[in-house]
């Protein structure tokens, strides 16, 4: 079947897709963007969590055909994505995001090989700071998870943090420095920094 | 040389920024969080196949026929194959032993072994093809335990074996065995006062790394073939794979894609030989993922043990003896099951003194899941036991858990139980005595104005207490670890360093084989490079066979060895340069000559601190290079009989003290904090140290009360392949984790250094059972506790 939906800000569409294909492998296999991880493809470990339209869910349960005409961010479109909503007016960008304006923004394209120069969003900046990427697996998952976290709720207490990560298994951390790396997030929004 | 534990003197790069001891970040951690990183499952090329491998259902059979024609008759399937298609007379692989078969023959041995492979234009026609092969199985009688094993009548999980144990294990279903006699155990127990025994369980415990076995193999216009993958060990790989393959190593080239975790699951081959195999069959390029169910399949585990211990001591708390026996089930495998006997025996006693001791420990073949490395790799589960027994010791004399510990604590000099001296810092006592004195969280931290808060109490959001038949209770454990390959193994590493001028700056480049696997040996290369020759601009190379050999990412071992290599070879590198210096500059001034030169800021410098030259003017157009090899001190087997020999490099110290409530009705367990102490030797990026002691704190809690995989007793098969039943600990199970951070130089070491990544999985466990005893009562001596073992309910 052909499906198409809007991945960070763009539209795509995909050919040949097989009835049982996750949105997961249609976005790591069919477009490119293995940023969403399959770490157990059965919604446990939060890996492959993603936006639709605006909510966190776990792409490896979602069917493809199920994203017709709908809104996904992935990690990739993260930075932009919060750039977007910066600039919206919401200056704490705690003010959620409409599905018009999660329709209207585009990811910029980045051909890096080495990151250098990337910009990154506040959370992603965050998680590099705080020592909270090890492997790396989780991040993409958790990244996406945190800033939607911090988008409707800027000041999370430690509790709110640990409830709304729950979802996000990490091996490498200890989850300490990833607590650390929102704490850290929600204190330069609130600063303003 | 500085007195023992004195910081090692930085001279050269103390001036240039984002060397040692800083806490610079991450070379790949912009990739990692915008999700650019291609960890090995990301892999893609035009025109690729997708592997898929058929595996067994039945734990111990004879293969009566495998029937491969209607797969094979599948639209998009390019080939299947089986043992008959293996192209050499080399069909097993294996770590130390090769008893591995890379496609079952005529047998499988346990739960989940390969048999057949598919490689199809889609990983669901793949699979769907491998479920049509069809594979008579003629069931066996399974052995799971040691009794099934070394009965008289047991059925040989290996006919025939000839390796280098075969000769010295008491039966043909052990593998390897480990006796440590030193003193008299039976004469000096006539000392003691009290005698404490204790049967101790050890529950099989999975890596659960999140990145699945995964990689593509690309076949090469050469005849060869290029492999991407994610492993600990590239040339321990290339070994096994190439003879498979029937191609020369330089034939088989591997690259390392993105590692999304390893903690030992990654040292035997998984997928690496299969998608080689398809790809040379096919002329494709085939990528292999597997998904969770298979990944519990698909690598080894923890050894479940049996640990048999008794201790003495005086009625003053001295420890008078131990003896102990350890059985480790290796499952159908050899895998590491060698060299964690090697260390559950030689590190029994833990970080105390007793010079009277009677130790064995073996390893079983059985039907049950292979099992070899994992983070503290047999030192993890003896902890677990000795702990225990520390504990039940000081309650019998009434003495302080701690006090006890400290009493009978080892510290340098000490004489281990394989007659090795320990010859370097050993702050046991001190270590307990700083977890011991971090202060204690708040007691009932959910109450609040609102009334409870649930997500902080045992049971959490299922809100099955505020508060009622809520227990607290802490304990304390501490544990030793080896650092590095052990028992006369040539532990080696390698590295290229590179120094040139790129775009008007003095660059280094550090090349090695190191498998970065998330632990942080490419930020602490680059720290050491910036260090070593006094540049900021580091540039870390891909990890490949193109250069010698880094040994694993295993026993803690990376930052002390490969990072030793890396060292090593920037000073071979800094004598270069300064050479080239005093060739084109010598003669402008006497200090060239006369002083000792640094290397400081991209400039060279004297101890004084005068700037002599420029590296750009130094280098200009000329490259320096240089790979080398470099070695720590030299290890000694043990005796077969008497387990004397100077069988390890270095040992490695923490502590933990877990604070848990425990809801005793319903047998629930929240761990409210697990702080840890751990000397460290030196802190190369003291930010990394900290999330390593964080996420190794974690995995020993996760084993304390949730990990464990079921395998069924009469069947051994495997009951909870999934993250849905096999649980490791979520970021709300996870307690906050205050670490203190201990450095007490290891003269022997590069820096002083001391390998960290293992201790402080040791610890964690037993101080968080000792809390749950202390919060109920109960003896517990088997992990992980589910609230089965608490409410008496089993």
């Amino acid at each position: 079947m052909r499906v198409n939906f809007t991945v960070n800000g763009r539209p795509q569409e995909a050919d040949d897709v097989w009835e049982g294909e996750s949105l997961l492998y249609v976005l790591r296999e069919r477009m490119g963007l293995p940023g969403s991880k399959n770490a157990c493809e059965q919604g446990e470990c939060g890996s492959c969590t993603v936006r639709l339209d605006g909510v966190p869910v776990c792409s490896c349960l979602v069917a493809a055909g199920q994203v017709e005409g709908r809104d996904v961010v992935t990690v990739e479109g993260l930075a932009d994505f919060a750039q977007q909503r910066s600039e919206s007016g919401c200056a704490t960008g705690a003010c959620g995001t409409s599905l018009q304006d999660a329709q209207q923004w585009r990811a910029k394209g980045t051909d890096s090989q080495t990151g250098e120069g990337t910009e990154l969003s506040p959370i992603q900046q965050a998680f590099i700071d705080a020592g909270a990427v090890q492997c790396g697996f989780c991040t993409p998952g958790l990244l996406v998870a945190s800033d939607e976290l911090l988008e409707r709720n800027p000041n999370p207490s430690d509790a709110d943090i640990r409830e709304a990560l729950s979802g996000n298994l990490c091996r490498c951390t200890g989850y300490e420095k990833i607590m650390d790396a929102v704490r850290l997030a929600a204190a330069r929004q609130s600063e303003g920094v | 040389m500085p007195a023992n534990g004195a910081p090692t003197k930085i001279t050269q790069g103390s001036q240039t920024k984002g060397g040692i001891g800083e806490s610079t970040l991450r070379p790949d951690g912009t990739l990692k969080v915008t999700g650019e990183f291609a960890y090995s499952s990301d892999m893609w090329h035009e025109d690729m196949l997708w592997g898929q491998i058929l595996r067994s259902t039945v734990a111990h059979a004879e293969i009566v026929s495998i029937d491969i024609s209607e797969a094979l008759a599948m639209a998009g399937v390019y080939a299947v194959l089986t043992y008959d298609d293996l192209p050499t007379a080399v069909k097993n692989y294996g770590l130390e032993i090769q008893d591995t078969p890379v496609l079952a023959h005529g047998k499988v041995r346990h739960h989940g072994e390969p048999v057949a492979l598919v490689a199809a234009d889609h990983p669901e026609t793949a699979r769907r093809a491998a479920a049509k092969i069809k594979v008579d199985y003629r069931e066996l009688p399974v052995i799971t335990d040691e009794a099934s094993a070394t009965a008289p009548d047991a059925i040989l999980v290996h006919e025939g074996r000839d390796d280098h144990h075969s000769g010295h294990v008491p039966h043909p279903n052990i593998v390897h065995r480990q006796p440590i006699v030193r003193g008299n155990a039976d004469e000096a127990a006539k000392r003691a006062d009290v005698i404490v025994k204790g049967e101790y369980t050890f529950g099989m415990q999975d890596q659960a790394f999140l990145g699945p076995e995964s990689g593509l193999a690309v076949p090469e216009e050469d005849g060869g073939v290029h492999l991407y993958v994610a492993t600990q060990w590239l040339h321990s790989d290339l070994k096994q794979i190439a003879p498979v393959l029937g191609l020369p190593e330089e034939k088989v080239r591997m690259t390392l894609a993105g590692v999304g975790g390893a903690f030992g699951g990654r040292e035997d081959l998984s997928m690496q030989i299969h998608a080689c195999l398809l790809a040379l069959r096919t002329g494709k390029p085939v990528k292999i993922v597997y998904n969770r169910f298979e990944s519990f399949f698909g690598h080894v585990h923890r050894h479940p043990a049996k640990l048999y211990y008794e201790h003495g001591a005086t009625k003053d708390g001295k420890l008078t003896h131990m003896k102990c026996k350890i059985v480790l089930d290796g499952g159908a495998y050899a895998s590491a099951s060698p060299a964690v006997v090697g260390n559950a025996s030689s590190l029994s006693v833990g970080p105390y003194v007793v010079d009277d001791v009677d130790i064995e420990a073996i390893a079983l073949y059985t039907n049950n899941p292979p099992c070899g490395a994992m983070r503290g790799f047999g030192a993890v589960q003896a902890c677990f036991a000795y702990e225990a027994q520390m504990d039940k010791l000081a309650k019998q004399l009434g003495m302080d858990p701690v006090e006890f510990r400290q009493l009978n604590a080892m510290e340098q000099g000490t004489i281990m139980p394989t007659g090795q001296p320990v010859d370097s810092p050993a702050p046991v006592a001190e270590l307990l005595r700083r977890v011991k004195a971090m202060p204690l969280p708040p007691e009932r931290q959910w109450e609040s104005s609102e009334g409870a808060d649930v997500r902080q109490l045992p049971g959490g959001l299922s809100n099955t207490t505020h508060g009622e038949n809520v227990v607290r209770g802490i304990g304390i454990a501490v544990g030793i670890k080896n650092v590095g390959f052990s028992e006369g193994f040539d532990d080696y590493s390698t590295a290229k360093v590179r120094m040139e001028v790129i775009g008007g700056e003095p660059v280094a480049t550090v090349h090695t084989a190191m498998a970065e696997v998330g632990q942080g040996g490419v930020t602490v290369h680059a720290q050491i490079a910036r260090t070593e020759l006094g540049v900021t601009q580091v540039t870390i190379h891909p990890a490949d066979t193109q250069v010698g050999s880094a040994g694993s990412t295993s026993a803690s071992r990376q930052t002390y060895v490969t990072g030793g290599a890396v060292k090593n070879a920037c000073e071979l590198v800094r004598e270069k340069v300064l050479e080239i210096g005093r060739r084109k500059f010598g003669s402008y001034h006497p200090a060239w000559a006369t002083a000792e030169l640094l290397l400081e800021g991209g400039k060279v410098v004297t101890d004084g601190g005068e700037v002599l030259g420029d590296l750009v003017d130094v280098l200009e157009d000329e490259t320096v290079e240089i790979e080398a090899e470099w070695r720590h001190r030299p290890t000694e087997a043990f005796d077969l009989v008497t387990g004397q020999g100077n069988g390890h490099v270095q040992y490695s110290f923490a502590a933990h003290r877990a604070v848990v409530e425990v809801d005793t009705e319903l047998g629930l367990v929240k761990v409210i904090e697990l702080a840890c102490a751990q000397d460290v030797g030196k802190a190369l990026n003291p930010l990394s140290v900290i999330g390593q002691i964080q996420g190794g704190t974690t995995q020993g809690l996760g084993v304390a009360v949730m990990e464990e995989i079921i395998v069924d007793p009469k069947t051994a098969k495997v009951r909870n392949p999934s993250f849905t039943d096999y649980l490791i600990p979520t970021i709300l199970d996870t307690p906050t984790i205050p670490v203190d951070v201990l450095e007490l130089a290891d003269d022997h070491a590069p820096y002083g250094l001391r390998g960290i990544g293992e201790a402080p999985t040791l610890s964690s466990t037993p101080a968080v059972l000792a809390a749950i005893r202390n919060a109920t009562g109960l003896e517990l001596n088997r992990t992980p506790v589910r609230p089965e073992h608490l409410t008496g309910t089993v």
